[in-house]
């Protein structure tokens, strides 16, 4: 712990912070690039879980089960390594984005699914009562009212993404923490363990936390505004009776 | 096609074999413990921060959501590297045992470390929401029968809240399972990091003199078999629980 206190390790972090500023530029580039790729993906998977065609179904139900049970490293290297090897080499910052787009993608499209499927099937059927079709249906009747359902686990999935983008470390990354690492062991710059771990984390935290905050309160408000509406229903029921 | 033949009689090499399935054990065990413990370590975290609000005592409440959060907001990556320079390792782990060398077995420890910690930050917000889920009138009906609160939260809180959140906790196996590979950035020991060490040597195994494409497919694809396998019947088990949960008869909410 004396390097937490000594005053050089944290000169030395000051001095390096441009290292710190491009792994962290890294990290939210690679993050957003996939946070976009995820979202895609989700949107589609989820809609063809719920489209109650069998075949794309069973798409969608495959991808989701084979990329959510194997861990993103395995699949980073794989990619990574599958391309290195046949000469087709897209750069650490491509492979990752990829692959973490296409991980993620399978949680959103979860997340999706159950959005959609938490409303009531009445309503579809009225919606297509009234003459709409797919995309009108879905646009204007669904996902109104799935979208409140939906949103707070997809911030919570974009926490988990952004601190996954620390498994382009296995690669080679630039990212926050691989170029944190490279500085703490670093030749010239090694040693300052405490301030430059300190640093990394504070940089993740303060872009994570007010994220899950987000998604928590949002969660708890949805939740609480549910049980006063069923509280309602409720009441006016037994009036009735 | 010869390189996919000769990737594959990589996998007919015995030692290799076992080498791997010495890599799933370590990532079984190293999971099952992180969970264990982090369940152990969760759940008074959880229960600080949901019911130390008295006087004093909120202190403790604010350093476990200090501790909740900070270990959430952060990736575990940073956690292991942390742990690396500065958790103490007791001298029983620093020598040569489980066939992992002296080093190994003292990075197996601090890794793991990491591991548990951050497992217990996100059971112990499992633990909390099912400790919410327990009704109001637990408490009041505890009191009521003489019971402290410390009998009220071992004897009727607890267990219940437990019961509310087993699938989600065996739903965090799997993650803990997959999480344990980040295990493969700093020692090879388990499934993930013992895969990618054959990998980088495949040259010397099959017999082409180099590695190839097929060798990255045939690996990692074994590699991804066995998770998959692993992950997918922890995930059926939670889904079947689940679903009995759902027919299972409710009792009769009275409002």
């Amino acid at each position: 712990m004396a390097g937490l206190l000594s005053k050089d390790a944290w000169i030395k972090v000051w001095t390096y912070r441009n290292t710190f500023e491009m792994g962290f530029l890294n990290t939210l580039l690679t993050a957003a690039a996939a946070v976009l790729l995820s979202m895609v993906l989700g949107i589609v998977l989820g809609l063809m879980a719920t489209s109650g065609k069998i075949i794309l179904r069973g798409i969608s139900r495959v991808y989701v089960e084979v990329i959510q049970n194997t861990p993103l490293l395995l699949q980073i290297c794989f990619l990574y390594y599958a391309l290195a090897f046949s000469g087709k080499s897209i750069g650490i910052i491509p492979t990752g984005i990829l692959s973490i787009g296409i991980y993620h993608g399978a949680y959103m499209a979860e997340v999706i699914r159950a959005g959609i499927e938490a409303i009531p099937k009445g309503q579809f059927e009225a919606a297509s009562s009234q003459g709409f079709g797919y995309i009108g249906r879905m646009y204007y009747i669904i996902l109104p009212q799935s979208i409140k359902i939906i949103l707070p686990p997809m911030v919570n999935q974009v926490v988990n993404l952004i601190k996954n983008t620390s498994c382009l470390y296995i690669i080679g990354g630039a990212d926050l923490i691989s170029q944190t690492y490279n500085f703490v062991t670093g030749a010239s710059t090694g040693g300052a363990y405490a301030p430059a771990y300190i640093v990394s984390g504070l940089l993740f935290f303060v872009i994570c936390f007010p994220l899950s905050k987000l998604a928590s309160v949002w969660e708890l408000n949805l939740k609480r505004r549910d049980r006063r509406v069923q509280k309602n229903n409720g009441e006016g029921r037994m009036m009735e009776v | 096609m010869s390189n996919l033949e000769a990737s594959l009689s990589i996998l007919k090499n015995e030692a290799i074999w076992l080498f791997l399935l010495r890599g799933v054990l370590f990532t079984l065990i190293i999971s099952v413990i992180a969970v264990v413990c982090g369940v152990i370590f969760g759940s008074v975290l959880a229960l600080v921060r949901n019911y130390c609000s008295k006087g004093w005592t909120v202190v403790f409440r604010y350093l476990a959501a200090i501790y909740i959060e900070v270990f959430r907001n952060t990736p575990l990556l940073l956690w292991i590297f942390i742990c690396l320079v500065f958790c103490p390792c007791p001298s029983i782990f620093s020598q040569k045992m489980f066939t992992l060398t002296s080093v190994e077995t003292k990075l197996l420890f601090k890794a793991s470390v990491a591991l548990i910690l951050f497992t217990s930050s996100v059971t112990a917000e499992i633990i909390r929401g099912g400790l919410n889920a327990v009704a109001e009138g637990q408490f009041e009906a505890g009191h009521s029968q003489g019971f402290h609160t410390v009998q009220i939260m071992i004897y009727i809180v607890l267990p219940q809240a437990y019961r509310n959140v087993v699938p989600t906790l065996l739903s965090q196996i799997i993650t803990t399972v997959k999480d344990s590979s980040y295990l493969a950035n700093v020692a090879v020991i388990e499934l993930m990091a013992r895969t990618k060490q054959i990998l980088s040597s495949a040259n010397m195994y099959n017999g082409t003199g180099k590695i190839n494409v097929t060798d990255v497919f045939v690996l990692f694809g074994c590699a991804a078999l066995i998770y998959f396998i692993i992950n997918f019947t922890l995930s059926c088990v939670v889904r079947s629980l689940q679903k009995k949960r759902k027919t299972a008869p409710k009792p009769v909410a009275l409002e």
